[in-house]
């Protein structure tokens, strides 16, 4: 069932390329109902999917059998999870791309490439099979943001092209040494992720391996100090590319530190532990004062994505049960949630208004104007912020439960991000939705042509608010996939040696 | 009504839904949101009337207890129940929404926003007194902030923006405070029970398991345990507040819409002290108790200042602000002197349980009193254009006799006077102090006083004096605004004649903690 995501989405690619030009109004509808059939396979393969069950292998058959390299795909509750959180995400950014109309069979296109190459990263067993999909994703981005974006378009999508191949160059020296060095221990040549953890690497080896891998896949991630290019991406994107930008691409990096270099290397990662711990709350914390002094309003959300994903690899970090399922339950939740405000702020606010200057958007009184939109994002920042009842707080709880374990000062110091992280989300709100202007005398709000929010802009809404609030009641619906995954995830990391 | 099952349920349910309705209805439909705002209020009162009648006033136990699993992973379950606290704070909350809806009855824009954000309000309310499980008591203790924080910054007065947000900033930074702190109890003890915690906090396992089990071992155990405490001692302290985490206090008071303001001093500011007694208290006693004198002293402190702080405000809503801090500051005194070791507990556990029926019988008393001296700031603010200040009044006894009886009435409950609600409370609180901890007591009495003088000349500059010429034609209240306040009026006289109908609700609450607090 998993399996089909990847085919619908890129048989959807097919369709669109297929399609006569200017048919944007046809194109928007393929790509919804791609997307669609792609999260029913995905929500149908989760309910298929026994929790508890361990790895469950998908499709493995042999692709170039001198190198070991199997087309395997596999599910754990972790993969099943991310997968769901691509699904949603798909969805609710075609329905808050419905506008584009430039080229959008092309857009459409490159939309669903991505998606297909983002389920193929989280369905990949095979390190191999998994890089592949990991590059088809970057490519559409590059595309995505230089051609439909805004403000310094180039320059955003370049910076994002280069620095997710700087992380991909130091991903691929890292792998091909893990393959050299596996070979040469037992003897079988294999790029299977499962066959390469079960590898006793030297120590020597992992103490440089994790750093190229993690850093490498951490640069998707925005890993501080590596992070500037998410939000000048963010900030150029169009809203649907943002969205899934934030939302699952980032994920990609942070799985692939999971999956691939802490599996791995468990050895090298508990050498590195407080290294990371450390660049991870440093970007919690800069990410959050950061965003608390921007102008651009895209550039506050942009920001905050740093902030929390911080808390994904603080997750990471802290090595113990708690702490991983909160990382992976944080994937999930900052994905809804930053789509959400990125929709709020490109789709509904910029679209309409055409300036994200929080200086100008202060003199318009949305929150009359689009008192929808006012709403959503107040939702949205009280997800964003931790408040509970949303998957944010669930999820940072658990990452904190697991730093007080690891790294107590890491959590207190996360806690400070979490104050400046109500500070900048309310200055947001209050000067782009509640600001008393001084045209307040004057009566009726400046922007009176506002269009009203349209119908495929409010289910988008709905949808990611009804899952970060799902998520944030009943927890369960995702810990049951990600706790027993955890668990064996931890028993696999701790056979690598060391202490 | 018996015991219900789901009643808690029902009674939180009322208000969160009914304000789903009213904020779905138009914004032109102002007369319905008000009716069907008031409506669900008094329903929701209804339902906690139930409640306290069906109360059995001879059992310790918790009673309308419903309890189900919610996560089990983090030990997270949906468990709610009333002990006779817990009751009374109910109650209160209850009775204090139809009061501020009425006063806000005059409000005309976004009213049915307005009206369904007081719900909710309440909604958090009845959610963080009845919840006994970290989790779930959380998740209402940071959503009543939400409301509040949108009835300030979108119906407040001047300077609304800046006073939301040090509102909300403060407050979540307490909040985060408690937060990391029930993060590391969890770590150690794998509950977010407020029962079993409080269990371990009895049998001093409390500290030793927080050394085994954070990685912080560099500290000592009972440092360790001292840090923990000292968070979640933040998120109350800024709540109540606490001098010097009060900063927020008046700005926000003043800034409110005074409907709101009334909820804020009357429910909301309850539930900071609700958490010093249900969890502070119970879950870090030994933690308290090295912290004793501190604490004492901050309550002294509270108490003295913020009186002294009133009797220098020239805005009666500024006044009434500081006057609420300093009415709470007695009731963490009650509580700081109960905690004392004093050797022969059994001599002194009469001194004790006097102290800490004081401090709930305080709460009750300042939450209804307190409300409705904003309230009837509330009927002169609407009266006089919006003005408050001490000296923009005189004479007013004169065109409006019945406000200035009525808010007169308030007035002495409030500063302690025989016969009303104010004085049984502040009696035992001082009866029990006195026994306790003489010193810190005396010291308290400068703030009875002081507030006896600021009392005093707002009434004397307000109600008395010369009339100005432009207050000649100030209309008395109308027939229905004197129907508005009479209950509220009525129950400060029957509080203060016959105390035991909360007493009779509090007690064996009151004796178990005495008994629990006892040798150690």
């Amino acid at each position: 069932m998993f399996a089909w995501t990847i085919y619908i989405s890129f048989a959807g690619v097919a369709v669109l390329m297929l399609l006569p030009r200017d048919q944007g109004g046809r194109a928007r509808w393929v790509a919804l109902g791609t997307a669609l059939a792609g999260a029913i396979a995905a929500f149908g393969g989760a309910f298929q999917y026994q929790a508890g069950s361990g790895l469950q292998t998908i499709a493995r058959t042999s692709w170039i059998p001198s190198l070991g390299i199997d087309y395997h795909l596999a599910v754990d509750g972790i993969s099943v999870t991310l997968i769901l959180l691509t699904a949603v995400a798909a969805v609710a950014g075609i329905l808050f791309s419905w506008n584009i109309t430039g080229r959008a069979k092309e857009f459409f296109a490159f939309y669903m490439a991505l998606i297909g190459g983002v389920y193929g990263v989280f369905l990949s067993f095979d390190a191999f099979v998994l890089f592949v999909f990991y590059e088809i994703a970057i490519i559409p981005k590059y595309f995505l943001i230089a051609i439909w974006g805004s403000t310094r378009k180039e320059y955003g999508a370049m910076k994002l092209a280069l620095y997710s191949f700087a992380g991909s160059a130091l991903v691929l020296i890292g792998l091909i040494g893990t393959f050299v060095v596996a070979r040469s221990q037992t003897g079988v040549p294999t790029f299977d992720l499962t066959a390469l953890a079960q590898v006793d690497y030297p120590e020597s080896f992992q103490r440089w391996a994790l750093p190229l891998v993690f850093v490498g896949f951490g640069i998707l991630a925005g890993l501080w100090p590596f992070h500037t290019w998410a939000p000048t991406g963010h900030v150029a994107a169009p809203t649907g590319a943002s969205m899934l930008l934030a939302g699952v691409v980032m994920k990609l990096g942070a799985y692939g530190c999971l999956r691939v270099a802490m599996t791995l290397f468990p050895a090298g990662l508990r050498h590195w532990q407080t290294e990371i711990a450390v660049l991870a709350v440093v970007g919690i914390v800069a990410g959050a004062m950061t965003a608390l002094v921007q102008k651009d309003f895209k550039f506050v959300i942009g920001y905050s994505s740093v902030s929390h994903m911080g808390f994904v690899l603080l997750g990471l970090a802290t090595l113990n049960e708690v702490g991983l399922s909160g990382a992976v339950l944080q994937m999930f939740s900052h994905g809804v949630i930053a789509g959400l405000l990125f929709a709020v702020v490109g789709r509904m606010v910029y679209d309409r208004t055409h300036t994200r200057q929080l200086d100008e958007l202060e003199g318009m009184r949305l929150a009359r104007a689009m008192p929808f939109a006012a709403v959503t994002f107040v939702l949205a920042g009280m997800a964003s912020m931790g408040l509970p009842g949303f998957s944010g707080f669930v999820a940072e709880l658990q990452v904190l439960i697991g730093s007080w374990r690891a790294f107590p000062t890491a959590g207190l110091a996360a806690g400070v991000g979490i104050v400046l992280g109500v500070a900048y989300l309310l200055r947001a709100l209050q000067r782009a939705f509640f600001a008393d202007s001084a045209g307040d005398a004057r009566g009726e709000p400046a922007g009176e042509a506002i269009e009203p929010i349209s119908l495929p802009e409010r289910a988008g809404a709905i949808l990611l608010l009804g899952a970060t609030l799902a998520i944030g009641l009943y927890p369960r619906l995702l810990l049951d996939f990600i706790a027993p995954s955890v668990t064996s995830l931890i028993q696999g990391l701790e056979r690598g040696g060391g202490s | 009504m018996m015991n219900p099952f789901g009643s808690i349920t029902l009674l939180t349910l009322i208000p969160l839904v009914g304000g789903l309705v009213v904020a779905a209805l138009p914004a032109g439909q102002k007369t319905l949101a008000r009716r069907l705002g008031l409506g669900v209020s008094l329903l929701a009162l209804a339902v906690a009337g139930a409640l306290w009648s069906g109360f059995d006033r001879d059992s310790t136990a918790l009673q309308y207890v419903e309890r189900r699993a919610w996560v089990p992973t983090l030990a997270v379950e949906y468990f709610v129940g009333v002990d006779g606290m817990g009751l009374l704070m109910v109650m209160l909350a209850a009775l204090l929404v139809p009061l501020a809806l009425l006063v806000s009855w005059r409000i005309e824009e976004r009213v049915p926003l307005y009206f369904a954000l007081v719900l909710w309000l309440e909604a958090g309310l009845f959610g963080a007194f009845t919840a006994l499980n970290f989790f779930h008591w959380f998740l209402f203790w940071e959503l009543s902030l939400i409301p509040a924080f949108f009835l300030v910054r979108l119906w407040g007065g001047p300077d609304r923006g800046s006073a939301a947000t040090q509102f909300f900033i403060y407050t979540m930074a307490g909040s985060v405070g408690l937060l990391l702190a029930f993060l590391a109890l969890f770590l150690a003890t794998g509950k977010f029970d407020f029962l079993e915690l409080a269990d371990l906090g009895r049998t001093h396992q409390t500290a030793a398991l927080l050394h085994a089990h954070l990685g912080w071992s560099g500290m000592s155990a009972d440092a360790l345990a001292q840090a923990v405490f000292f968070g979640a001692f933040l998120g109350f302290a800024v709540k109540v507040p606490v001098l010097p985490f009060h900063t927020w206090l008046p700005s926000t008071y003043a800034a409110a819409p005074t409907g709101t303001t009334m909820l804020l001093t009357g429910a909301l500011s309850k539930m900071g002290v609700y958490g010093f007694l249900r969890i502070l208290l119970p879950i870090f006693p030994d933690q308290m108790r090295a912290w004793e004198t501190p604490l004492l002293g901050l309550a002294v402190l509270t108490i003295v200042c913020s009186a002294a702080a009133a009797f220098a405000q020239r805005d009666v809503k500024r006044m009434l602000a500081y006057s609420s801090v300093n009415h709470l500051g007695y009731c963490l005194l009650g509580m700081f002197a109960a905690l004392r070791v004093t050797g022969e507990e059994a001599r002194w556990a009469v001194e004790k349980a006097a102290a800490l029926n004081g401090v709930l019988l305080q709460m009750f008393n300042h939450g209804l009193t307190a409300a409705m001296l904003f309230g009837f700031v509330a009927l002169i603010e609407r009266r006089a254009g919006g003005l408050r200040g001490l000296d923009d009044f005189g004479g007013l006894r004169k065109p409006a006799p019945v406000l200035a009886g009525l808010m007169g009435v308030a007035a002495f409950g409030s500063l302690g006077l025989p016969g009303l609600n104010g004085f049984v409370g502040e009696f035992l609180i001082f009866k029990g102090t006195f026994a306790l901890a003489p010193w810190v007591a005396a010291l308290s009495t400068a703030g009875l006083l002081i507030t006896a003088v600021f009392l005093l000349t707002f009434l004397e500059r307000v109600f008395h004096g010369p009339l100005p010429a432009r207050w000649a034609a100030f209309p008395d209240l109308s027939r229905a605004e004197i129907w508005m306040v009479a209950p509220a009026t009525a129950l400060m006289f029957v509080l203060g004649i016959y105390p035991q109908l909360v007493i009779g609700v509090i007690h064996r609450t009151v004796l178990l903690w005495v008994e629990r607090l006892g040798p150690c």
